[in-house]
Parts: structure tokens; sequence; C-alpha cells
């Protein structure tokens, strides 16, 4: 997957502009296509009495076809053709950020895989604990004090405030 | 006017109960709209699962209060760090910051605060006016009409959000996509796209899509800036009140802004983005000193604010009437009206008039509340914007998990903020505006059903959407609507609508 943020210098807002719809036009047609083969699996039905799968691979099909539209799209621009759409994305944006970003999902990742086990506490500070770690200027030891700090407010506010009927003990700790 | 529905609508309203959650909904969404950086759909899509705990009535009116909180944090933060959480408060940034560093921070906020006010009491006004004759126009829905008029509105949203119309289709198409999995509930319940999870076949949480695309992705695209400018934060807030000269300014600005967004707010998609940007492009022509205009013209506060909120206000006209959202926190009542098990629409005044007027009652209270709260405890917004951004994401990151996980204990609901999460930050990148996709998740279920049922009805002929008149010009509108938006020419003005005074 190339990226259209990297490799800033000598990028013009118009191969930005053409790598972006080539992934956005790839990834539509990969999504479509995924959805309207699974669609293919389920009952399709007539039109008059439509299955399950009917609206689905339609869906799917008009998906794929927009996204070749975008694709093609990002062809014209990346031969250089001026399209009547002059596309600039508006923000300059900076690379992808990998590590960072990375670590944010794995919190949420986390939490998902360890509530039911270990209960909402353990739970929050990992989550918490990853996404302090991908903070700025957030040292190991800053995030651990903050993974603490959050995790006790949320406690306070979601189990003491609204009492919601959260595992606080996991399973596998015996809760 | 329905006068006895009214009567109704302040009688709940003004239980006490009702008023504790309104103000308890006006606060939080206050508190957390204040925060640099969430606008108004994170806020409400973070505060959803606490408010799931009451009865649909006493929700609702906790949400609305939430919404409205959540639009006034976010001026205040625009106004005073200059970092607006949505387009459309990015307009009151023009000129509010720019009173707020002429030390004038205090007569801005007090004219957001009151003309904000103003705004929502007389669109409250027009809301009871408007939605019942709308309802008896529903009511003669079929299943036909139904599909075209989600169909019309799906269109309408992205005929006037900015950006490209190809790629904003496909979002929608993407979220309808998204919307169909899970069991398909108008046959025999066979799940769909599940992957053979379980947990799964209640279909993908909207809360969860929500929170991954305005919270989890956004935070993301704050990532890609290297470093964040420390912003000037205003620590203090003095002169709360207008001077006479003020309050003159500011009164045609407030009546022109209320009049603009009121009527734009009805409109799906951008209608309180369009709403705030033409009346600050109005308050600029008619002005005697355009120039003072982007250094801190009060006016260009005072008519944008109002705009942006008569149009939060009548937004709620479509979403009552017809179950059609406007704007993306609309499509999140929406689903929160279903796991009340309430279906949005026509039948809601009828069936559930408590909820109906109450919640139109609840809007002048809350708008009420917000006057009487926000200008008091500025101090205490103030401290909250100074929070830290270091803290602040995770902080957003617990909530959304949490949250997320509380609604039914299900852990696919957090694992489906990763994956949306993920995807929807790679398709913003490239460009793709995320509240199509939003808007097509909500409506998946209204659009396929009644196409379904229509075309039982029909045997199959899909010549029943042209036939039945009410049908026919809803689909005309939308294929204008939609050729309308890719017309180059068109474009260019819809660009300068949106680019206007940068």
């Amino acid at each position: 997957m190339t990226d259209p943020g990297t490799g800033a210098g000598t990028d013009t807002g118009a191969r930005r502009a053409a790598r972006a719809d080539l992934c956005a036009g790839g990834t539509f047609i990969a999504l479509g296509g995924g959805f309207a083969i699974g669609a293919l699996q389920y009952d399709l039905g007539t039109a008059f009495q439509m299955g399950p799968g009917y609206v689905p691979l339609a869906l799917g099909l008009t998906l794929a076809a927009l996204g070749a539209l975008i694709l093609g799209h990002g062809v014209l621009l990346a031969l250089g053709h001026r399209t009547a759409e002059h596309e600039t994305l508006e923000e300059q944006a900076g690379p992808v950020p990998w590590r960072r970003g990375g670590l944010l999902v794995a919190g949420v990742v986390i939490f998902g895989l360890t509530v039911d086990g270990l209960g909402i506490a353990v739970a929050t500070f990992a989550t918490t604990f990853l996404a302090a770690l991908s903070g700025h200027r957030n040292t190991p030891l800053k995030a651990l004090v903050i993974a603490a700090g959050l995790t006790v407010l949320c406690l306070l506010i979601f189990v003491v405030g609204l009492q919601l009927s959260l595992p606080l003990l996991g399973s596998w700790l015996g809760g | 006017m329905d006068l006895s529905g009214i009567a109704l609508g302040l009688e709940t309203a003004i239980q006490p109960e009702n008023v504790l959650l309104c103000l308890l909904g006006v606060t939080l969404g206050t508190a957390v709209g204040v925060l640099p950086g969430i606008g108004p759909t994170a806020t409400v899509a973070l505060l959803l699962p606490i408010t799931f705990n009451f009865d649909p009535t006493a929700s609702l009116i906790m949400l609305a209060g939430i919404y409205y909180g959540a639009q006034y944090g976010g001026s205040t933060t625009a106004i005073l760090i200059n970092l607006p959480g949505e387009s459309s408060a990015a307009v009151t940034a023009l000129d509010g910051h720019q009173m707020a560093r002429q030390g004038r921070a205090g007569p801005a906020l007090a004219t957001a605060a009151l003309g904000s006010f103003f705004a929502g009491t007389v669109a409250t006004v027009i809301v009871a006016l408007f939605a019942p004759p709308l309802v008896d126009v529903a009511l003669e829905f079929g299943p036909a009409e139904y599909f075209s008029l989600v169909v019309l509105g799906l269109i309408i949203s992205i005929a006037l959000a900015s950006g490209s119309t190809v790629k904003a289709l496909a979002m929608i198409v993407l979220g309808l996509l998204l919307g169909t999995v899970g069991q398909d509930l108008f046959g025999v319940g066979t799940p769909r796209f599940t992957f053979g999870v379980r947990e799964l076949y209640g279909g993908l949480d909207f809360v969860s899509i929500a929170v991954a695309l305005f919270a989890l992705a956004e935070i993301m695209r704050n990532f890609e800036r290297r470093e964040r400018s420390e912003s000037m934060v205003t620590k203090k807030v003095e002169g709360l009140w207008l001077s006479r000269d003020d309050a003159r300014r500011i009164t045609s600005p407030v009546l022109r802004g209320t009049a603009l967004g009121s009527a734009l707010g009805v409109l799906p998609g951008g209608g309180h983005v369009l709403a705030s940007f033409t009346s600050y492009s109005v308050e600029k022509r008619v002005s005697k000193h355009p120039e003072k205009f982007g250094k801190g013209a009060i006016e260009g506060v005072a008519g944008p604010e109002s705009a942006n909120n008569a149009a939060a206000q009548t937004s709620f006209i479509p979403l009552l009437t017809l179950g059609l959202p406007t704007h993306p926190v609309m499509a999140l009542l929406i689903g929160a009206f279903i796991i009340q098990g309430i279906v949005p629409g026509p039948n809601v005044i009828n069936e559930e008039p408590e909820l109906f007027w109450g919640l139109i009652a609840s809007f002048w209270v809350g708008n009420l509340l917000l006057v009487v709260l926000n200008l008091p405890l500025i101090g205490l917004w103030v401290k909250l914007i100074s929070v830290p951004y270091d803290v602040l994401f995770p902080a957003i990151i617990a909530f959304a998990t949490i949250g997320c996980y509380s609604i039914g204990l299900n852990p696919w609901d957090v694992f489906v903020i990763a994956i949306i999460g993920v995807l929807g930050y790679a398709l913003i990148r490239w460009g793709c505006e995320p509240v199509p996709l939003l808007f097509g998740f909500v409506l998946a279920p209204i659009l396929e059903d009644n196409l379904r049922r229509a075309m039982i009805i029909s045997r199959g002929d899909p010549s029943v959407f042209v036939t039945r008149p009410i049908s026919a010009c809803l689909l005309g509108l939308a294929a204008i609507a939609l050729v309308a938006s890719v017309m180059p020419a068109i474009r260019r003005k819809r660009e300068a609508v949106f680019t206007e005074d940068d």
C-alpha cells in the first residue's frame, strides 16, 4: 500500500491526490467485491421476494463500481491529466503515525480481549496505559501515572456513579 | 398550533427528574464538548451509553441536553483557543477568537450564549408549528415513498457536503453495507457477514461505529500533525456583560442568523454548517464595516452562532417526523431511539406524545439551562480546556471502550471500534468524509426494509418507485441534487460557500 502522505518534498498536490484516489478506489473495490462475494452465499431470492443476499449483492457491486470510478480518476491524475475535479487534500497531512496509532489501536483491542477475563479495572488500566504511551511527551512512567489516574476515574464514573453492571473481576480471576 | 401538545410537553419537560437529567446532560455535554478536538458528534457518541439506563423520554431529553451542551462547549473552545471541534464552530472562531485576543472573550461568550438562546427559543416554536403538519404528510407514506425519501436524504446529505461526490457516495454505500451485518430480520433471520461470530448477530453497534470514526480515527489524524501548537489559552474571562453598544450591534445579526438557521437546518447533511457560513457572509455583506470582519467583529459571532443553534433545533423536524437524520448527531439519536424500542418517524407523535412534546419543550428548557449554567461556570470550562492532550486522548479512548462495552457487555463492540477506526482513518486520509458512512449505516435497515416491502407489494415491479407520484417526486429531487452536485459550475459555487473568508 503506497501512502499519499509520506515522501514529502517533491510531492505535488496532484500526485498526492492521485495516490489518495488510487488507495481509496482500491479499498472500495476490495470491500465491495468482498461483500458481493459474501452475499452470494446467501439466498438471493427474486426482485419480488428478495432473499437476504439480494440487497448486499447489489450494494457490494455498486461500491465496487464507485471504487472503480475513483480508481480511474486517480489513474488520470497520476498520468498528469487535469480532471474536472481539481482536488487538493486540504491539510498537509504528516506521515502515518504507525507507532503511536498502533499503540492506540492495540489498547482498544486489548480491552476487548481482556475485559471478560480480567475485569473492567485491569482492562481499563491496560488500555489507558497503551494509549498514554502513544502520547507525544509521555514516558513509560508518566503513562503509568496517567493510566492509574484514569482507571480510578473511570471506575468512579461507570461503576460507582452510573452503577453499570460491569465485571469488576473477570472470569479468569474468579469474579 | 397544537396547544394541548405543547402543554403536555411542558408538563413533561418540567418534571423535576427530567429537568435534572436535562441539566446533567447540558453540563456533561459542555464539559466534554469544551475539550479541544472533540466535536459535538464525538461528545454525543461518548456520552450515549450512559443515557441508556433511563426511560426513553428521560434518556432522549438528556441526550438533547448533551447535544446543546456540546455545541456550546465547542463554541467556547473555538472562541478561547481557536480550536473548533466541528466546521460550524470554525466560523465562530474567525471573529470570536480575535475578540478573545483583544481581551473581549467575555462579550464574545455572552453573545454566543444569548444568540444561541434566542435562536433556540424561536426554532423550538418553529419545530412545534411545523412538525405536526409534516407528520400528517408522512403518515400517508407507503414503503415506496419511504425508500425514495431515504434515498433523497442520503443524496442531499452529500450534495451539501464539501469534497468529492463520488467518494461521498462510496462512503454511503459502504455504510449501507456495514448496516447489513447481522441477522436479516426482514426474512428468516439469516446471519449475514458475521463469520460465524455469534456476538455479531445483533449487527454492528452504532455507538462503536461513531466512536471509531469520530474519536479513534480523529485522534490518529491528530497524531499526524507533528507538534501541536500550544495555543494560547485565555486564562481570565472578564466582563461577561454586553455593553449597550454591543447589544445594539448583535440584535439584527441574531435575528437574521435565526431565520437562516431555522430554514437551512432542515436540509440533510451540512445544513447547520451551511447556515453558519451563510450567516457569516451575509453579515459581512450587509455590514458598513466589512473590513472589521476577521478582526473581532461581534456581528461575526452573533450571526453564525444563532444560525448554528437554530439549525441544531430545526434539524429535529425531519428526525421527529420522518425519521430522517440531517446531522451526524441526529443519526446517533436514531440509534438511541431504536435501542429504546421506538421507531423514529411519523408514528412517534401519536404513539409517544409525551416523548414527542416533552422533547420539544425540553429544547427550550435546555437552552435556558445553558445560559444560566455556562456564563457563571466559565472558569471551570477554561480549566477543562487546559487539560493537556496527552492526558485527554487516553481518557477519550477509555470512555469510548468502556461505554461501548457497557451497552451490551459484548467485547465485539470493542473490536469493531478498532477495525472501523483503522479503516475510517485510512479512508479519511484518502479524502473520504466519515459522515456519509454514518448516515448510510443508520439508514441501512430502513432502506432495505422499505425496498423489500415495496417490491413485495408491487409483485416485483420496480416501476412502483416512479409511478407513485410522491415517490417519483422524491427520486426526481434526488436525481437533480446528484446531478447538481457534480456539475462543475455548482461545485465551484459550493466550494466558495465553504471556503469563503478563510
